[in-house]
């Protein structure tokens, strides 16, 4: 088995996907927490179909790199959809649903009218599951991977204090003096970046499971948004990265492993705080 | 010159107007109690004097150089809050936020201002602990100390003994009162017209009759005396007559 993972390990491309593997879940882990806190676990599936779409329409005009347009796209829907969250509690969820369904809605509609590709199911399965689109990234992506992921940890780290102000009060902050508004902006597009980045990884379906599982994990486990954080971090690195190994050893799909992964700790922590509970 | 003026202010959502024609100021050292039935715009008020929300018409005027990121807040608790993962040190130091503006950690006079207020709300020993793990009268001192950090002017507490049990309650206050003395002026809403009149320098009557004076005035006043008569009525209908160890006895009504 371990000649088998050192062969692997030999192409470039394997090695690509590690790394970029591991920051990705590294990112995405970091604003889990605020978003299962502030009830915005919501927004990321939102996005994440929005940026569904926005692939499709990439793929149709036959963008080099289509993250150019996803990105842009995907940040700026996030802002449009924690506006509409922020000012109008009732309409807020269904202007999402909406946002998100009709974006996958037409996304697969461009994609079977104009594609030229041959093998279309298997096109919006990648898309979908990120089958695998993260050992096929070409070089420029893992570099836009690279300063994307380095970029969003850096701004998670100089905003700690005060994401974590808005998250447990976001009144108290904004009467005491902080610019909540913009931190929220700050949230929202670093959310946007995540998810972008997660797409490759493990597809858009299921992006919300790489952001909210570690956290969920993380806040059965730990008593200071500090510890949990990091605590999130470390599960969604390790869970990331076995996963990756467990798929190119067993060749099954990169995404869904990395998340069958994730949950299988969330339950065996959850059972492990019930048992210490109860005795 | 107040620290806090309000001229002709009406509050409410879009266009609802839920009070109208506030006239009231509030000095430094006083002790404002807001009292009023519940939906009578008690809260939205302290939102608006908070900037949380737009005033529909008239001005707050801040003066005595009272700056935006000098104001205490006590809110009540959100959903949020009870299942927060969070220990009490964080969430005392979060209240210097705002003072600490573009600057992205705490620096240590900040983590010492942070422990003082600890001290001085009996919560240093807690400091570690997980927020939700903490009784209601324990969070609500850590929520006065993070308000502490962030103020040393002026204090808006928002029913800050709701859902805590009598002997709670009546530290709360005395707490409170003991900010006072030390020369933070307090605006603070309450159902609780008692421990109002007992504790505060000025109050503030909202709803269909408005009244802002002194606690002497008010005691005087019609609606003063009416509200007092409403409320120990709806607390103790029939007529007054305390069991020994009764709720009422113990707040020593």
């Amino acid at each position: 088995m371990m000649e088998k993972l050192a062969l692997y390990l030999q192409y470039p491309f394997v090695r690509y996907a590690l790394i970029v593997g591991v920051l990705i879940a590294l990112c995405s882990s970091l604003l889990g927490v605020t978003l299962v806190l502030k009830r915005f676990s919501f927004i990321g599936d939102g996005l994440s179909h929005v940026a569904f779409g926005a692939i499709a329409v990439a793929s149709v005009l036959k963008l080099s790199n289509n993250m150019l347009l996803v990105l842009p796209v995907t940040v700026i829907c996030a802002v449009l959809l924690l506006r509409t969250g922020q000012n109008a509690e009732i309409k807020g969820d269904a202007v999402i649903a909406m946002i998100s369904v009709g974006a996958m809605a037409f996304g697969y509609l461009i994609m079977n009218v104009f594609s030229t590709s041959s093998n279309l199911s298997g096109d919006v399965c990648s898309t979908l599951f990120g089958s695998t689109s993260i050992l096929t990234l070409s070089q420029n992506e893992v570099i836009l991977c690279l300063i994307l992921s380095v970029a969003v940890i850096a701004l998670f780290i100089i905003f700690y204090n005060k994401i974590f102000a808005v998250t447990f009060d976001e009144n108290f902050a904004k009467a005491s003096g902080t610019a909540a508004d913009r931190i929220n902006l700050l949230i929202a597009v670093i959310t946007a970046v995540i998810i972008v980045l997660a797409m490759n990884l493990v597809g858009s379906l299921l992006i919300s499971a790489l952001i909210i599982f570690p956290s969920l994990t993380a806040m059965r486990l730990c008593r200071s948004f500090r510890a949990v954080t990091c605590v999130s971090a470390l599960f969604s690195v390790g869970c990331a990265f076995f996963g990756m190994l467990i798929s190119i050893l067993a060749g099954t799909p990169v995404g869904s492993t990395i998340v069958a992964l994730e949950a299988v700790v969330f339950l065996a922590v959850y059972l492990f705080g019930r048992i210490r509970m109860h005795s | 010159m107040a620290l806090l003026t309000v001229k002709d202010l009406s509050v409410g959502f879009s266009s609802h107007v839920i009070v109208k024609g506030l006239n009231f100021s509030v000095n430094a050292g006083d002790y404002l109690c807001v009292v009023g039935e519940n939906g009578s715009g008690k809260t939205t008020l302290m939102k608006t004097l908070l900037k949380l929300q737009e005033p529909i018409s008239g001005q707050i005027i801040k003066g005595d150089s009272l700056k935006d990121n000098e104001i205490g807040y006590l809110p009540q608790q959100t959903v949020v809050q009870k299942d927060f993962p969070a220990s009490v040190s964080e969430i005392v130091l979060s209240g210097c936020q705002g003072a600490s503006r573009f600057r992205p950690f705490y620096n240590r006079e900040e983590k010492k201002l942070a422990r003082d207020n600890m001290e001085r709300m009996g919560i240093l020993s807690l400091s570690g602990r997980c927020y939700r793990e903490l009784s209601g009268g324990q969070q609500q001192r850590v929520l006065l100390a993070r308000a502490l950090c962030a103020t040393k002017k002026i204090l808006l507490l928002d029913e800050p003994v709701s859902g805590l049990d009598p002997l709670v309650t009546s530290r709360m206050y005395s707490l409170i009162s003991d900010l006072n003395k030390e020369g933070i002026s307090i605006i603070m809403i309450s159902h609780d017209i008692t421990a109002a009149v007992k504790y505060a320098s000025h109050i503030l009557h909202i709803g269909d009759r408005v009244f802002f004076g002194t606690k002497d005035e008010y005691l005087e006043s019609s609606a003063g005396k009416f509200f007092l008569l409403q409320q120990r009525k709806a607390v103790y209908p029939g007529d007054i007559h305390f069991a020994p160890g009764s709720k009422a006895e113990e707040r020593g009504i």
